[in-house]
């Protein structure tokens, strides 16, 4: 089964600074914590994918009628902490097991060592069809 | 009984050869790229059983040429009609040198309809024998996708008129720093990739240093091409020292140079005087001398910074390329102090606006200075806007450690 795993850039619910504000250290904890993390999930062959993307400030949004000049707007729009920061696509047995690497990921290492405890949102990739 | 890697290496060295050699005799670039695939296909399937040909080349090449006048056969059986191009005594091929073959083919590769991923896409195809698999995992593309890619570069070239042949006349130079720019652009994507986690993909760079290799045994006397060479080496020669164990990335004045290829930079500093003896220095080589300067310094604090202004002076008056003189403004710094360089950046602020390496330069610059607090404000501005996941996590590293510095020498109760 197929889970998108999704990091906004909202949902950290402890007092935790932007990055630029962390130690070194702390930045380096955070980081491997995310390497070995897709390392083991590649290793049990279930890391589909994982990105991180680009900052909200040069997120642009696209509105067309099909017809006239599509209008696009800068963002961060219309709240930042609704944007994606990064995502992984996992391939996995079940929800419970997307759900555990979701658990995870939401305890990664922040400023002072603490797990972040973000939310992250799980969501299953839709499929082809089921045959009977 | 040779083993499956020598196999492997053996076809992949023979695939622009046995190319060249079918698109020369049946002159369909996009069929003859199939039928050479093909062959391939079949070589790897029976040389480990039957054992490798005597002549493995010959053997690609018959075995190629028969799927194509197969193919032809049944073409023409479709249309009604007999063709005899198969047979035709004017398309047979030439006795020219294999490595001139591989020039052409590098040639036809890198046509001015393509645009540069195509290029690149159907030289590593072509000319460097990658797999699309292969292309598409160093470009992070799904195989399918880099197979159109390729697929329809190969139609933009059966759409074009030209024969199998080396361009003429003025057409020649220019398609030669077209060839240059893909094989440049090639390394580059190998050596610091634009986006993604990943730092260096080497093989790319490998592949690009060897499709250098082959231009020059094809063109000995051309001192650009010696100068690209030159410096491909010199710079992937630090590649060992560019990233620790954990993958990030280390700058040029910390690197242990005692990890520096030391023979893949012997050779490049060769090269580079054979090319400058030759006069008409062109942009590579000045890259390439600069790149030397950095490569002749024992430790950093050695550099010559001076001659590497100057080098870039000269690269900036030949190119007119913004970032060269972004590098010229971090010489500046080293030779006359950072106000000198944060001077020169100031002109940059049109032309490279909210790019990445002009805020990480003048917060480097900054920092040299003394102004922490702006400093850190370049830092950030340069983490949010740059592409690359590892150089992300070093600026932003950079604003964290000079801010820990300001935290803890600030007085109490601020």
């Amino acid at each position: 089964m197929k889970f998108m795993v999704l990091q906004a850039y909202g949902g950290v619910t402890r007092d935790v600074p932007p990055m630029g504000e962390w130690t070194p250290e702390a930045i380096e904890a955070h980081i491997k914590f995310q390497k070995d993390l897709n390392a083991e999930l590649q290793e049990r062959g279930e890391l589909v994918d994982a990105q991180g993307l680009a900052t909200p400030e040069l997120a642009k949004f696209v509105v067309s009628n099909g017809a006239a000049a599509p209008l696009v707007t800068d963002g961060p729009f219309p709240e930042s902490k609704e944007l994606l920061a990064g995502y992984r696509v996992i391939d996995v047995e079940s929800t419970e097991r997307a759900l555990e690497i979701a658990a995870q990921v939401s305890a990664a290492p922040a400023h002072d060592g603490a797990p972040i405890e973000q939310s992250i949102e799980v969501r299953q990739v839709m499929g082809p069809p089921i045959e009977d | 009984m040779r083993r499956a890697a020598d196999n492997e290496d053996l076809l992949r060295e023979a695939a622009p050869r046995v190319l060249a050699a079918v698109v020369r005799r049946f002159g369909d670039f996009a069929d003859s790229e199939d039928a050479v695939q093909e062959a391939m296909v079949d070589a790897s399937r029976q040389w480990p059983a039957q054992g490798t040909p005597e002549n493995p080349v010959g053997w690609l090449i018959h075995v190629a040429s028969r799927r194509m006048t197969d193919r032809i056969r049944s073409e023409s059986a479709r249309r009604g009609r007999e063709d005899a191009v198969a047979a035709d005594p004017t398309k047979r091929p030439e006795a020219l040198p294999d490595h001139d073959d591989t020039l052409v083919l590098m040639f036809m590769c890198c046509h001015p309809a393509l645009t540069p991923a195509s290029a690149i896409a159907l030289t590593l195809r072509a000319v460097a024998g990658l797999t699309t698999a292969e292309i598409g995992n160093a470009f992070l593309v799904p195989e399918a996708t880099m197979a159109q890619r390729i697929s329809r570069a190969k139609q933009s070239i059966k759409a074009s008129p030209e024969p199998f042949r080396m361009p003429a006349g003025e057409e020649r130079p220019e398609r030669l720093r077209s060839v240059l720019r893909v094989i440049y652009l090639i390394f580059n994507e190998g050596y610091v990739t634009s986006s993604g986690p990943e730092l260096a993909r080497a093989e790319l760079a490998a592949e690009a240093i060897r499709l250098a290799r082959i231009a020059r045994i094809a063109l000995p006397e051309d001192p650009e091409v010696a100068g690209l060479l030159a410096l491909m080496l010199l710079t992937d020669a630090r590649r060992p020292a560019r990233t620790d164990a954990a993958g990030k990335l280390i700058p040029l004045e910390e690197q242990d140079r005692s990890l520096w290829d030391r023979k893949a930079i012997d050779e490049g500093v060769a090269l580079l005087a054979d090319a400058v003896a030759r006069g008409a220095v062109g942009e590579y080589q000045l890259q390439a001398a600069i790149a030397a300067e950095h490569a002749g310094a024992a430790r950093a604090k050695d550099t010559d910074w001076r001659e590497i202004f100057g080098l870039y002076g000269l690269l900036e008056k030949m190119t007119g390329n913004p970032m060269v003189a972004l590098n010229r403004a971090i010489a500046a710094a080293m030779v006359d102090g950072p106000d000198a360089g944060l001077a020169l950046l100031e002109d940059l602020d049109k032309p490279l606006d909210g790019h990445h390496r002009l805020h990480a330069t003048r917060a480097h610059l900054l920092e040299m200075s003394g102004d922490v607090d702006a400093a850190i404000a370049e830092y950030g501005l340069a983490a949010d806007r740059t592409n690359s996941t590892p150089e992300q996590h070093y600026l932003t590293t950079q604003a964290a450690r000079l801010n820990t510095r300001r935290r803890s020498s600030s007085p109490q109760g601020d």
